[in-house]
């Protein structure tokens, strides 16, 4: 009854695959955004005085570089319009400088819809530097969804300060 | 730097099935049972045929018992309570020494090296309490540094033989790494068996990267990288470990890329903020067709294993609800209507099934549903689950599950679509995608 009927030897043609080669390209630009980036916490110098209105760190810190928005929503509210209006204002009086517009939502939510739902924030405030004055060619938008939160608890204290947009200017001015 | 990525390695199975279909045979499991109990069954060490052999005997045998129980329908009786012991493949078994411990199932094995770095590994099952061979014997030569795929594939033959169900043992999973703090994660894209063994990286952590996706053929592999700044989609070859991007339509970011069954088009989402719409776009080079064209977020598409049809997210009706659209675009049909958001809708590859990501009441649950949005059911519940894939044979999902705070860490779990057998496979790691089953 047991029929192990020989085996067939099928000479294996076992292609162990050879793997060099580049994967990595050392020169292409690796990361995201500079020291601004992705945390939204202003990276400058933190100096007792007060700051030079036409500096980034007056912007980032004195104007305020972030709006929060509302579960699920990409709309602006009344106080983050009125902090996007100081934004663009400062950008029309500094026409040097460029900024990444970075969305970012809370960790309810898939992934995808997060990515979705950050690059709609973003949108929303481009558009309304934008309809301020601002040059639309100055302006990038990134989104970053859910994957580089700010506060790091689970709750709605912390969501509240992940659902954001973060203004990033430009470390190079535009010539 | 460089990773070092192992290609897949060939492996060749020599099938002789002697003739014996695998019909309907007394030892079975009936997989929809709800009242199912783990079969049990006998694996002893593999015999070592040749004197280079041995190192294999028994830990091609753990790997085959741990395959089998690993899916929940079987349970393996301890080597220690064994009354016979097997020295020579070819011996008459003694059935009254393993229907004493009442092993239902036996596998026996036997290892020999071939020469030239391969081995060659035979086995045969056994239904204990009919007293006979379930199939017919069969071996398998390849390379030795693929001894773990040989005893995958002699589970996956056990495996279909007493289910009646596809394999998936032989395949691997294709996922996101993380390391480091919540706020400042790093990503990589690995690849691993899918019992999380053979793991290989295939991009350096500089930079986010998200949700991979096999090609249908298993040789490339199609995820979303922020090298340049912004999410945007690449795909890279396994075998040679070059990538290269897609889909570059300048003012937009790409992302949630998945392939079509032939191999030849992609869907994704593309993003230019005022619009989050789903895009196709040929291999070929041909230009990017669009295939929804709203104001609201359409997203995550993932195609019918016939091509014909796409599922995906849209938040149309106010809240995210999966919809059913022809591949070619169209007027979509929806087909969830339970309460909460339903999202990331991936097809199962034997078509009858869709796997998605729901939120209810401030829970994630994975569950399926019926293609046309009938007999929903939610098999898993926690604080975070998203990203569910499927196994080849269209049976166990693996997903990711996170957990709360700042400490907060992802882990991969696999599930049965009857919801039972959740099992932790990987922890600090996201978005797995499953293989086909290897060839």
């Amino acid at each position: 009854m047991k029929t192990f009927s020989t085996i067939a030897v099928l000479s294996a043609a076992l292609t162990l695959s050879a793997c060099s080669g580049g994967l990595f390209d050392s020169n292409s630009r690796l990361g995201g955004t500079g020291a601004n980036g992705v945390n939204g916490a202003g990276g400058s110098d933190i100096s007792a005085g007060a700051l030079a209105p036409n500096s980034v760190a007056y912007f980032d810190q004195t104007i305020g570089n972030t709006v929060l928005f509302a579960v699920d929503q990409s709309t602006l509210s009344p106080e983050a319009r009125s902090v996007l209006t100081q934004q663009a204002a400062w950008l029309v009086a500094n026409p040097s400088f460029t900024a990444v517009i970075e969305g970012h939502a809370d960790e309810q939510g898939t992934r995808i819809y997060n990515l979705n739902l950050g690059s709609s924030r973003a949108a929303a405030v481009r558009d309304f530097l934008v309809s301020q004055g601002v040059s639309d060619a100055r302006l990038q938008i990134v989104t970053y969804g859910k994957e580089r939160p700010l506060a790091l608890c689970s709750d709605e204290a912390c969501y509240a300060k992940n659902r954001r947009s973060v203004t990033v200017i430009g470390a190079g001015a535009i010539s | 730097m460089m990773t070092r990525v192992l290609a897949i390695l060939g492996l060749v199975c020599m099938s002789l099935w002697a003739g014996l279909a695998a019909a309907q045979s007394p030892l079975r499991i009936e997989i929809d049972n709800p009242n199912i109990e783990p079969l049990p069954f006998a694996v002893p060490e593999f015999i070592a045929e040749t004197s280079g052999a041995d190192q294999y005997a028994a830990n091609l045998a753990r790997v085959v018992a741990s395959d089998l129980t690993g899916s929940g329908l079987f349970r393996e009786i301890p080597q220690n309570a064994f009354i016979s012991t097997l020295t020579n493949f070819d011996s008459p078994v003694q059935f009254s020494d393993w229907k004493a411990i009442n092993a239902q199932a036996l596998i026996t094995g036997a290892v020999s090296t071939v020469g030239d770095g391969q081995i060659a590994v035979k086995f045969r099952v056994y239904d204990v309490f009919a007293e006979q061979e379930l199939g017919g014997g069969l071996q398998f030569v390849g390379s030795i540094d693929g001894w773990r795929r040989m005893a995958h594939k002699v589970a996956d033959a056990v495996y279909s033989r007493i289910t009646g169900e596809g394999p998936y043992f032989d395949s691997r999973v294709t996922f996101v790494s993380e390391t480091g703090p919540k706020n400042a994660r790093q990503k990589r894209i690995g690849i691993m068996d899918y019992d999380g063994e053979n793991t290989q990286f295939l991009t350096t952590d500089q930079s986010i990267v998200l949700a991979p996706r096999f090609s249908p053929d298993g040789n490339r592999v199609i995820y979303t990288s922020y090298e340049t700044g912004e999410p945007q989609i690449y795909v890279l070859e396994l075998g040679t470990v070059t990538r290269q991007r897609l889909a570059e339509q300048p003012g937009t970011m790409t992302f949630a890329p998945r392939f079509s069954p032939d191999g030849r088009s992609i869907v994704y989402s593309l993003t230019t903020g005022r619009n989050n719409d789903i895009f196709r776009m040929s291999l070929d080079g041909s230009a990017p067709q669009r295939l929804t064209n709203d104001p609201t977020i359409e997203t995550a598409p993932s195609f019918s294993p016939d091509g014909s049809q796409i599922v995906f997210e849209s938040d149309r009706s106010g809240t995210q609800q999966l919809y059913v659209m022809p591949a070619i675009g169209g007027e979509a049909t929806r087909i969830s209507f339970g309460q909460g958001r339903y999202s990331a809708p991936v097809w199962s590859p034997r078509g009858d099934l869709i796997a998605f990501t729901k939120q209810n009441r401030g829970r994630f649950h994975i569950g399926v549903m019926n293609a046309d949005g009938s007999g929903e059911r939610l098999l898993t519940a926690s604080f975070l689950d998203e990203s569910p894939t499927w196994a080849p044979n269209g049976r166990v999902l693996m997903f990711t599950r996170e957990s709360p705070g700042e400490a907060g860490t992802s882990t991969l779990y696999s599930v049965d679509i009857s919801g039972r057998n959740l099992r932790a496979i990987r922890p600090n790691a996201s978005d797995p995608s499953w293989s086909p089953l290897l060839k």
